[in-house]
């Protein structure tokens, strides 16, 4: 194996944002988001040219590093996978660097401050180490960039400095290292076991046999950690309450992606063979149990901040249902098929729409000083664009009218239904039902004529504005990704009546639900009735067993448990 | 008993008493001194795994050793985030507390006990 043509930009899509991060420090605040603007453009670039010259050839990206071939060297790697994730983060940086161009630019005569500075490196340092997670073909490699990842994340937890955002991120922190100890924990068995941690070599190595269950085990309850998969989402409510909205876009749409990649690259390249349509079924029942605790939380919230927040558990729980429909017709296999293409759309669109949503929630509390759901009224006629956005990222992700969601949502519908596993198909539905209703309850408090006189609101920048509106039209254009890589006849007419009556279904849904579950009811006549009462009771309940299960004992004997979970459903597998 | 299975026993052992320590410890300097306890336990399995795989002749297979080195550097970086984080935290709110609804005791009115 020899470094390819090319091989030198999967460097460089690594380096030059840790430049740019060295260049700002060096330069110091006043310049550093001029040194951040000139690195998202370079590295804009270098992602595109990557993804132009894998598109042409079709093959694999290769770069041995100081010419050493693993076993004994480390090689870096970008496979269509990698090249995929690698443009949604770029598209997703740049974005969000054009929205905190207003919180965080320099004024010209203003002192300097913390926050922007730090705001600013800490973007490019967790570009640069995303990167270096997609491109890594070796499990320590991955190791390293994934800790580079947290350390980045966790100071953007705390960027204003006070109390209750340090606490979050110190728990922010303590859980992540407990999940990449028992990541190294695995990559060291796998080191002892087979003699190599390179990706390519590993994958011939390996065979279904006890040492293999216990590192994939163990790996994938440590990479969940870090992902905050129901059960273990302890830190990212209290990470979200207090951090800035750029800071918030960031780790939801971006630093959870990085963990949860690495699992996709686990399951799908490292051990297709050894893990087993059970343990799969178990990954996505967790993601079942997301979506449906994550959906309700976030319902009850009274913070449109937390609301999104919460939404973000169940968007988590949504990019693990496709493991189990990605199993060969014996089942004993994973494959490279419609499912992950159908996984990896769906991640995209997350990170576009997710991004976008914080941004709009952002924007709507820089205007009010608040972000109480009950008191948005009126909000919509002032800033139609802030809720354009934000409407446009809900019909994304709930996936009813073509986009990025819709496709990933047809691909994984067509995956269960040929396998036979129906039950996938009813919380893939679901799913979209949850994500309905609250959409539906946020435009609804908006668009409300407001009572008494109209709130004093503040300017916000239009160029925020128009970032969170062209992250929300990312996700919807993603749509045309039927024109090129996938199957043309997966999108419908949307008007068709089965496709309408779908929607109609999804929307009904989703407004029951919001009406049910809202804590301030939103029409008068819902008030009280006795379908309200029983839906409140249970809402409360999943708020307290939520509570429950993100106190830190609770959370870690979870881990625990589902790493011992994991390996005896690793180990109960079938005999051929 | 060969001397690298005793070390591996050792090293399980570490790692039993860290994860323990990282889950009944409510306070956040003990947490990282437990995280700091799973590590040494997993850095010395690579240890004696290094002695087991070693060719014959040589002390160790080499590529751990370099692995390990790593992830101590790692690890240390962690710990120093860690203890920098919780320093912060408590010149901010006079507590340590991780627990979520935690006292803020530079708030007047609150009793600084």
């Amino acid at each position: 194996m020899l470094t390819t043509p090319g091989g030198t930009l999967l460097v460089m899509a690594v380096l030059v944002p840790f430049v740019g991060v060295l260049l700002g420090l060096t330069l110091g605040g006043r310049h550093v988001w001029r040194v951040a603007a000139v690195t998202v453009l370079a590295g804009l670039a270098i992602v595109a040219s990557l993804a132009s010259m894998l598109l042409q050839s079709g093959d694999t990206v290769v770069y041995l590093l100081g010419g050493w071939a693993p076993p004994l060297g480390i090689a870096l790697r970008a496979d269509s996978l990698s090249v995929v994730m690698m443009l949604a983060v770029a598209v997703v940086i740049c974005g969000i660097g054009l929205y905190a161009r207003s919180d965080f630019g320099s004024v010209a005569g203003a002192a300097e401050a913390r926050a922007p500075f730090t705001f600013w490196l800490l973007l490019l340092a967790v570009w640069g180490s995303l990167n270096l997670v997609f491109v890594s073909g070796d499990l320590f490699t991955l190791y390293v960039a994934l800790e580079l990842v947290t350390f980045s994340g966790v100071p953007l937890v705390c960027l204003d400095g006070r109390g209750e955002t340090l606490r979050a991120a110190l728990r922010y922190l303590l859980f992540a290292l407990a999940g990449s100890l028992l990541y190294l924990l695995g990559a060291v068995l796998l080191y002892g076991a087979y003699g190599t941690l390179d990706i390519a070599l590993l994958a011939e190595r390996i065979r279904p046999e006890p040492i293999a269950w216990s590192v994939a085990a163990l790996m994938t309850v440590g990479l969940l950690a870090k992902t905050a998969l129901f059960p273990l989402h302890l830190w990212l409510p209290p990470a979200h309450a207090g951090a800035p909205a750029a800071a918030s876009a960031v780790l939801s749409a971006l630093v959870i992606k990085g963990s949860w990649f690495l699992v996709v690259r686990l399951w799908f390249d490292v051990m297709p063979g050894v893990v087993t349509l059970s343990a799969a079924q178990l990954l996505a029942g967790l993601g079942a149990a997301a979506i449906v605790v994550g959906s309700v939380v976030a319902l009850r919230q009274e913070r449109l901040k937390l609301l999104v927040a919460y939404s973000t558990i169940a968007q988590i729980g949504y990019l693990f249902l496709m493991f189990p429909l990605a199993f060969d017709a014996g089942g004993s296999a994973l494959v490279h098929g419609p499912a992950l293409t159908g996984g990896l759309l769906q991640a995209v669109s997350h990170a576009t729409a997710k991004a976008a949503m914080f941004m709009a929630a952002g924007l709507v509390y820089a205007a009010l000083g608040h972000d109480r759901i009950a008191d948005l009224a009126g909000v919509a006629r002032a800033m139609p664009i802030t809720i354009l956005a934000f409407a446009l990222a809900g019909l994304a992700l709930m996936g009813v009218v073509p986009s990025g969601a819709y496709l990933a949502k047809k691909l994984m519908l067509d995956a269960a239904a040929s396998s036979g596993q129906w039950w996938w198909e009813g919380v893939l539905q679901g799913g979209a039902v949850f994500t309905a209703a609250y959409v539906v309850l946020v435009l609804t408090h908006v668009m409300r004529r407001p009572r008494g006189p109209a709130q004093p609101l503040k300017r916000v920048s239009r160029l925020s504005e128009f970032a969170a509106l062209f992250l929300g039209l990312c996700s919807l254009l993603l749509a045309f990704a039927a024109l090129g890589p996938l199957p043309g006849d997966l999108v419908k007419n949307p008007l068709a009546p089965g496709e309408l009556g779908t929607t109609l279904l999804v929307f009904l849904g989703g407004t029951l639900l919001a009406l049910g579950l809202s804590p301030q009811p939103l029409l008068a006549a819902t008030r009280g009735g006795p379908l309200r009462r029983t839906m409140t009771r249970a809402g409360i309940a999943f708020e307290h067993s939520d509570g429950f299960v993100r106190r830190w004992p609770s959370a870690s004997i979870a881990l625990l448990t589902l790493a011992a979970l994991f390996g005896w459903l690793l180990l109960a597998r079938p005999l051929p | 008993m060969s001397a690298a299975t005793l070390f591996g026993l050792c090293a399980a052992a570490l790692i039993g008493i860290g994860l323990y320590g990282l889950i009944v410890n409510p306070h956040p300097l003990r947490k990282i001194l437990a995280f700091n306890v799973v590590g040494s336990g997993v850095f010395m399995l690579f240890g004696a795994i290094a002695r087991r795989g070693a060719a014959a002749g040589m002390g160790g297979d080499p590529v751990p050793q370099a692995l390990l080195i790593t992830g101590i550097v790692v690890a240390f970086s962690a710990t120093a985030l860690a203890v920098a984080l919780l320093l912060r935290l408590f010149d901010e709110t006079r507590s340590v507390s991780l627990a979520s609804d935690a006292p803020d005791k530079t708030q007047p009115g609150v009793d600084d006990v």
